[in-house]
Parts: C-alpha cells; structure tokens; sequence
C-alpha cells in the first residue's frame, strides 16, 4: 500500500472484512429486534459456526488442502472451557482424572476462551508439525484420521471427558454480542492473515506447490501456521459453543459438523473469506426456512407442512444445485468489497483448468496456473 | 497355534469386507477423481432393497425371501440402478469440477440418500435375518470357524480374480485402466468417457451390493446409517493402499481388516477401547512414511 493513500481509498480497498461484519451486525440487530428466543438461538448459532468455518477456511481456503478435523479443534476447545470453568463445586467428582490446579482453580469465561483456543492451537502445532509435510487428499485422509484419534480418546478418557456422557455445569457465557464480537475480530484476523506475505505466500503455494517452492516458500512451515491459526479460532468456537449450550458431549464434534461445515465453505466459495461467510449465512438461513415449512405454515385457512426429513432432503438437494450451477461457490470465490458493483478483481479463467482437473490424475498443484495472476492484485 | 489361526481367519475375513467395499471406491476414484460418500448408502439400499418400503416397525421380507441366487441379483440391480441415477443427476453435470466440490456434492447426494430412507422406512434400525445357516460353525480339528466368514473370503476372493480378468480381458476393462492412468488421453484414443464411467459405477455398485448382503449376514439389523462406517474405512483403505490403484484398494483393505483384529486381541484390556485410535494413528503414520500409499501408481506420481 502506498503513503499517499487518503483513508477513504484504503478503505475502499479493504472493504472485504467491514462489508461481512456489517452483514453480521445486521443479523444481530435483527434478532435483537424480534424478541424471539429460537430465533435468537438461531442467531448465536450461525456466529459460532463464522468463527468456526472462517477458521476453517483460514486453512482450507488459503492451503487448498481440504481438512476434514477440525471438529477435533473445535472440540478440544470446548473440553478445554469445560476443565476451566466448569461446576467448581462437583469437578473433582465428574473429573478426577484432571490435575489437581485444574481442579481449584476457576477460570473466569473470558480467559477460559482465549486460553481454549491457544489450547487447541498448541495441539495443532503438535499434529500439523507431522501431518502438514503432506499434499492433497492424503493430507486430508491424516487430518480425518486425527479426528478420530481424538474422537476415540475423549469417548473413552472418562475421568477427564465424562466419556460419552455429558459435561454439564459450564456456565453461560456467550451471548449475541459476545458471539458477534468473536465472529468479527476473526473475519478481521482472516482478512489480515490472507493479504500478509505469509497468506500470500501459502496461496502460491495453492496455486502450483513446485513453482512456490521454486521461488522460495517454505511449504510446510507456511502451511503449518495457517494450520495453528485456523485450529485457534475452531477452539474459539468451541468455546464460544460450550459457554452457550453450557452442556457439551463428543458426539456433537464429529462427522455431521465435519459435513455441515464443510459443505458451508464449499457452497459458499472455499478460496474467498467472503465465501466462507456468505455460506454460513446461506446454509443457516436455508436450514432454518426449512424447518419453519417443517413445523407447518398457515397459508389462508389451509396449514401445509413438510414431512419429517425433508429438511434434510432440501437441504442436500440445494446444496448439490448450488454445486452444479456454480461450480466455485456462491460467491465464484471473489471478495465482497464495497461498492458493490466495483468488483475488485477480474473473474478467475479457471474454466478451462477446471476440465484438465477431472480428466487427467493428480496432482492438482500443477493445474492452477492461470489463478497466479489473482493473488497479486488482492494485496 | 489354533487360536492364533483363527484370529488370522478373523482378520482375514473382516479384511475382505474392508477390501471389496475398498475396490468399489477405488474404482470410481480411479477414472472419476470422485471420494464418493454416497458409496456408504449404496451398501445401505443394498439392504434395505430386501424389504418391503414401509414405516412399520417390523420389516417386511420381500426380495429377502426369495432364492439366495435371485435376491443377490435382485439387489444388485436396484444399487446399479440407484448408482447410474445418482451418475446421471448429480456426477454427470459436475465432470468438470474440482475434486473438493465434487467430494462435497457426494455427501450432499449421501444426505438426500439418507434422509430418503427415513422418510421411507422411518429412522429405526430393523432387524432383518438373511441365510441363517452361515452362522453355523465349521469346525475342523479343534478349529471352529463360523460359515459366514468362510463365505465372505471365498466370495471376496472370487470376486476378485473375477475383477482381474474383467480388467485385463475385456474390452471395458482395459478401457477403464486407461482411463484410470490418463483420462484425457484414453478419450483421444476412443474410449467413450460416459460408458466407462457408467461401468465403473456399475461395478462398484455390485461390489457395494455384496458387501451390503455379506454385512447384513453379520450384524442381523437394517439401519440407514450401516453403511457410512464400512465407506469411511473403504475410503482410507484405498489412500493407504495408494490412491487410483486397484491393488493397493485391497492391500489397504485387507491390513485395515487384519491390522485392526489383531490389535483388538494385542492390545491390554485398559487399552482396548482405544482400539481404533490406534488404528487410525497408524494410518497417519503410513501416510507419513509413504505418502503416495502402500502401491504406487505411474499415475499417482508427481509430474512437474
């Protein structure tokens, strides 16, 4: 960025994270508005799964590789809160396994968050030092297996986890705004993260991984810190889930959010932050229509209903649609920025890249070139 | 020495399951680059083509009464039947998308498939009881082996040299390895994608048939979530055996199965119930030491 630059073209030019945000806010002073507790449930919902999928698309989206764990992130955040916070008066009973500073000490909400998701950071950093030094779908094969490594552990670790149990007693913390605030200081550090040399850097290495290590990028270590910032914010998230439900189980941290989730990004455009956010606010908002038409709606004197299941069925059905028409997500994984009709980059000509992907074998690294011109103008 | 013997033939014919559900995946994987999760509610329809669509609590046996020959065609061709429809629908339009979208478009269908199936024949497992007779031991010596598991290898390996000739011999069959080594180049040299794409989805249909009956045989119960745990292992048995080839589905396959029962007898008591994070901690660490998979493909190598 040059010094001559007046705030208001600075601005301009990193409109991204402020348009999302506001979109975001606008959700939150909706719910406010309508005084409906479901609706209000709704709400806090989709801004932990925006902490969690912009995480996620810190690593996916800037790496290209496809991880299918964080959901073990997200839980050992939420287990983290639990052993900080959690029913001080009956955690020696339900944890006992715990060390025993663990045990007298309680953490206010707040703290027990952040240090929740430096918790989950400080696992990714252990695993992804071993499994980032693969590519492509063997990378993502490890991070599934990590999962469930982790699954299985904190199923059976019962004097740490409750096992298969609930851990109830974690106090409620997360509000709208709580929420709402952690969504957007991650969009801001996603948007961040991504013009910085060190996200530049790692999308080159998405785009060709020969050519980015040619030039010098150091693959693996790059790869590895998107890795430990996206796993911060699924703990985060994690937390942010836990301080709201106050209850939480494993079950809830496995293969249905892995999907969900992933479907989020992929539905939205999982190479743009724009895409990661706009596929939560879509998915949510599908989801939750559906499951108004499920429950009934009064059309004149008539009351029509969808049978149990169609959610499901809608859903799935919406989400290959939106595959087969837009093949790169909702957004054709550009940036939102403002104004609106001044698109900042050109259209990526991906197309004719897009068919030597199917048709020939991996890798996949090789087969982006023309993407190469994109990344030089986001910055 | 006969136990041990047996918890091999234990291994063995888990492994085969394992390693026909991997060669089902594999296949459309090779020449599709497609991680089919719907692959996992093919087994389950294989199943549930047994009884009659109903919500009742108790299932109806329709195909599943008549003549083992009969209804393991019967079913085989409703799984075919549902696998091209899916092809047609969902894989057909997306042939020129990454791997990532049509992974995901997989699991979107495997969703529909899913929830299709509750709605049909409501979310409760159903107990369903096909050839009673396999669960007779065989004992030989002071041997015993339950039938079913000596069916499940047999098949397992029939089908097997049955694929091999398939893939050497036949016209398709050849046709289907070129394209799995280079789709592009296959089709200039005339090899309609459409029809071998349509057979390979047949194929893997059949096998997911197969191994939808032989597990049904096992567990007795009909759920709408009994396949996704054998598509899940069939899926990484084909990235540790090394992605795209055929072998190295069955090689995965079979040390998944193998690797897994003897570690349920090694490991101490406390451990056991850890049992599979053991096994998927080896799988990282397979991948780490080979990270192209135990099999090693001319097409899986990196070309700059």
């Amino acid at each position: 960025m040059s010094r001559t630059m007046t705030l208001g073209s600075a601005l301009r030019l990193h409109s991204t994270p402020i348009v999302l945000s506001l979109v975001l806010v606008l959700i939150a002073l909706v719910a406010t508005a309508f005084h409906s507790s479901s609706f209000d449930r709704t709400v806090v919902d989709l801004l932990i799964r925006v902490v969690f999928v912009v995480g996620l698309y810190i690593f996916i989206g800037n790496s290209g590789v496809v991880s299918f764990g964080h959901a073990a992130f997200m839980m050992i955040g939420a287990y983290a809160t639990g052993w900080q916070d959690c029913c001080s008066m009956t955690k020696s009973f339900f944890m006992p396994g715990l060390p025993q500073f663990m045990l007298d000490t309680t953490v206010p909400p707040p703290i027990a968050t952040f240090i929740s998701g430096l918790f989950a950071a400080f696992f990714a950093l252990l695993v992804g030092a071993a499994i980032m030094r693969l590519s492509g779908i063997a990378a993502s094969i490890a991070t599934f297996a990590m999962l469930v490594v982790v699954n299985v552990v904190y199923s059976n670790w019962d004097s740490v986890t409750a096992g298969t149990s609930t851990m109830t007693g974690i106090p409620a913390f997360t509000d709208r705004w709580v929420a709402l605030l952690v969504a957007v200081f991650a969009i801001f550090v996603a948007y961040l993260y991504q013009i910085s040399r060190f996200g530049l850097m790692l999308r080159t290495s998405r785009e060709d991984e020969i050519a980015a290590k040619a030039s010098g990028v150091d693959v693996i270590g790059q790869r590895l810190l998107a890795f430990i910032l996206s796993a911060f914010f699924a703990g985060l998230a994690g937390s942010l889930y836990a301080h709201f439900l106050g209850t939480i189980s494993v079950n809830a941290f496995y293969l249905d959010l892995t999907f969900i989730t992933l479907a989020m990004l992929v539905v939205g455009g999982m190479n743009s932050l724009s895409g990661a956010v706009i596929g939560v606010v879509c998915i949510s908002a599908l989801v939750e229509i559906l499951r108004q038409l499920e429950r009934g709606i009064e059309i004149g004197s008539a009351s029509i209903a969808l049978p149990g299941g169609a959610q499901e069925i809608g859903l799935g059905i919406a989400m290959v649609l939106v595959l087969i028409f837009r093949q790169r997500g909702i957004t054709g994984n550009q940036e939102i920025t403002w104004p609106l009709s001044r698109a900042m980059e050109k259209p990526e000509r991906t197309r004719d890249v897009d068919r030597a992907q199917t048709t020939s074998p991996p890798p996949p690294a090789s087969r982006w070139r023309h993407q190469s011109k994109v990344i030089k103008q986001e910055g | 020495m006969a136990s041990a013997l047996q918890i091999l033939i234990d291994g063995i014919s888990v492994g085969s399951l394992y390693a026909l559900a991997a060669l089902g995946v594999g296949l459309v994987f090779g020449v599709l680059r497609l991680v089919n999760f719907a692959y996992g509610d093919f087994i389950t329809v294989g199943s549930y083509a047994l009884i009659v669509p109903s919500a009742s609590i108790t299932a109806i046996m329709f195909i599943g009464d008549w003549p083992w020959p009969l209804l393991v065609i019967a079913s085989a061709i409703i799984v075919m039947i549902v696998a091209l429809i899916c092809d047609f629908l969902v894989f057909r339009p997306l042939r020129q998308a990454s791997p990532a979208v049509l992974m995901i478009a997989s699991f979107g269908l495997s969703y529909v498939i899913q929830n299709a199936i509750i709605i049909i024949y409501n979310a409760r497992p159903k107990a369903v009881g096909i050839w009673p007779g396999l669960a007779e031991a065989i004992t030989v010596g002071d041997l015993r082996v339950p039938g079913l598991q000596v069916v499940t290898i047999v098949v397992a390996l029939g089908l097997l040299a049955a694929l091999v000739l398939f893939l050497r011999k036949s016209r398709f069959g050849v046709q289907m390895r070129a394209a799995a080594e280079d789709f592009q180049m296959a089709r200039m040299l005339g090899v309609q994608a459409n029809t071998v794409i349509g057979t390979a989805f047949v194929i893997s249909a059949f096998l997911a048939a197969i191994v939808s009956l032989l597990f049904l045989c096992q567990v007795g119960v009909v759920s709408f979530h009994m396949g996704t745990q054998l598509m899940l292992i069939a899926f990484i048995a084909t990235v540790i055996g090394g992605m795209g080839s055929l072998v190295g589905a069955v090689v995965g396959g079979y040390a998944i199965g193998i690797g897994g029962t003897l570690l349920q007898v090694m490991l101490p008591e406390n451990l056991r119930y850890f049992r599979d994070a053991f096994v998927f901690g080896a799988v990282i660490i397979i991948l780490l030491a080979r990270p192209q998979g135990l099999v090693v493909t001319r097409a899986a190598r990196e070309r700059v």
